[in-house]
């Protein structure tokens, strides 16, 4: 099959077909990462506008790389130094930055559904990049893509993701794409991040309120960040108590698969949902993460990239 | 609506033939490296490695290589499916005959050498192509040729490799849907 979207907006409306696509796509631009020059004109002559209304440092570093290794010119657009903040509208922004000819807008939004609006109307391919609590399509293809090159498969594997379930759109990302491919989520955490709700999306999900039930069996546990930003009410009486009950320390990895993977989008907080000796361990892929995460970047902006403007389906 | 031009018996006389073509072309033999140009250069570049070390005596480097990241149509058409490239010897200092099985636009030999450029830097390239149907778009020609075969555009080539599951048989078709 070939792409034939012209942007990347969630995970939840991709086939597994598609999935499949951006993974074995990215497993090309890996190996490219791996060569002295690590640059390959796909994207020459094009502009990708990192649009990040929301702060992002790892991502949005991610993202510019992607582009510049695809010979892209890239223009950094961040909220705190934007007409954004004299009051300009979204719509506005983007209809100025593609004047300037911008071919893909990254988009980083604190509001959900801020990405599909941009579809709407812009010429440029939009890339989700995190949409408040929805989603943040290309971190689960990173995710899904490390699973699958360590493991060679995502069928029929139990995952885990441990957390801050609720206020995560790493999480649904993760959900969709696991689910649609084959795997087996157990969502953990504390009940007041981990709505009972969530088995609702997918057959394949299950949620488990107590740790140790949630470890059991898992082939690969990704632990989410304790989103505070998010939080209105504080889900948990202290950092503390949620470090005892749900983090990821050597006494528990007892408990864990020998050859579970433990992933973690990052940034991580030590001592919090993880211990040191665990993110650092012989079981941690969280810097694989990383770097897959620019392969997949590389492929997302490539696959975009086809196809005549107008023939494509939306 | 299809003809034969190559059957397997004459197919492989065609590729021996080649293979002493590209050994009498390089003397300095033991810098030789075939690389083949994905998809249908790699069979090529695999039986003529075979051949040439049956002519040499010794075994002869064979690299593939997967130009879609550096074609001038990305925009154009549909993302083209990613394959592998995999050159595991230094290019430094070698002769490499590129090896496709058919020359025509002569746009994937110019992406071709752009991608083996960002591969290193070897003494010199070469190319070899089972089929060379003409209309070139740029000044690029073969250095072996397996055979000259003139075409219409309307019409297609067909290299059916075994090593594809094919009938090791080379056919000319027409346009027909």
């Amino acid at each position: 099959m070939s792409w034939t979207r012209r942007h990347l907006l969630d995970l939840q409306s991709l086939s597994a077909e598609e999935l499949t696509l951006v993974l074995d796509t990215a497993r090309a631009f890996r190996a490219v990462g791996e060569r002295a020059i690590k640059k390959v004109p796909a994207l020459r002559g094009k502009t990708v506008v990192n649009l990040f209304v929301e702060p992002s440092t790892r991502t949005r570093i991610s993202f510019e790389l992607a582009a510049l290794r695809l010979s892209a010119d890239v223009i950094n657009f961040t909220a705190e130094a934007s007409s954004l903040k004299k009051g300009e509208t979204l719509k506005d922004t983007v209809r100025n930055l593609e004047a300037l000819n911008a071919d893909f807008i990254i988009l980083r939004h604190g509001a959900s559904g801020a990405p599909h609006f941009l579809s709407r109307f812009a010429r440029a391919h939009v890339v989700n990049a995190g949409d408040g609590a929805h989603e943040h399509p290309t971190q689960g293809l990173l995710d899904v893509f490390t699973i699958r090159e360590r493991m060679g498969r995502i069928e029929g594997l139990n995952v885990t993701i441990l957390g801050d379930i609720q206020y995560s759109r790493v999480a649904r990302s993760n959900i969709w794409a696991l689910a649609t491919l084959g795997a087996n989520v157990t969502l953990c955490g504390p009940s007041t991040l981990v709505p009972k709700v969530f088995e609702s999306l997918h057959p394949r999900i299950r949620v488990s309120w107590d740790l140790d039930d949630g470890l059991r069996g898992a082939d690969v546990v990704n632990l989410l960040r304790i989103q505070h930003e998010r939080q209105r009410v504080s889900a948990f009486p202290s950092i503390g108590e949620y470090a005892s009950l749900f983090g990821l320390t050597p006494a528990r990895m007892a408990r864990v698969r020998k050859d579970a993977l433990i992933m973690h989008p990052g940034p991580i907080n030590r001592g919090v949902e993880i211990a040191s000796e665990v993110a650092d361990g012989p079981q941690s892929v969280i810097l694989e993460q990383v770097t897959n995460g620019l392969a997949v970047r590389m492929a997302v902006l490539f696959l975009l990239n086809g196809g005549r403007q107008g023939e494509l389906a939306p | 609506m299809s003809s034969v031009i190559l059957e397997p018996r004459v197919l492989q006389r065609t590729i021996a033939r080649m293979a002493h073509e590209v050994a009498e072309r390089n003397p300095q033999s033991a810098d030789l490296a075939l690389v083949g140009i994905q998809k249908g250069g790699v069979a090529l570049a695999g039986r003529l490695a075979a051949a040439l070390e049956r002519i040499l005596g010794h075994a002869v480097p064979v690299g593939l290589l997967d130009v879609a990241m550096y074609r001038d149509d990305l925009d154009r058409r549909a993302a083209p499916a990613l394959m592998p490239t995999e050159v595991a010897f230094p290019l430094e200092g070698r002769m490499v005959v590129l090896v496709d099985d058919v020359l025509y636009s002569g746009r994937t030999v110019r992406a071709a050498l752009d991608a083996l450029a960002d591969l290193g830097r070897p003494r010199r390239v070469q190319l070899a192509v089972l089929v060379d149907r003409g209309h070139r778009e740029l000044p690029i020609r073969a250095d072996f040729v397996g055979k000259n075969l003139p075409t219409s555009t309307q019409q297609f080539v067909d290299v059916r490799w075994a090593e594809d599951g094919g009938d090791d048989t080379v056919l000319l078709r027409e346009a027909t849907p």
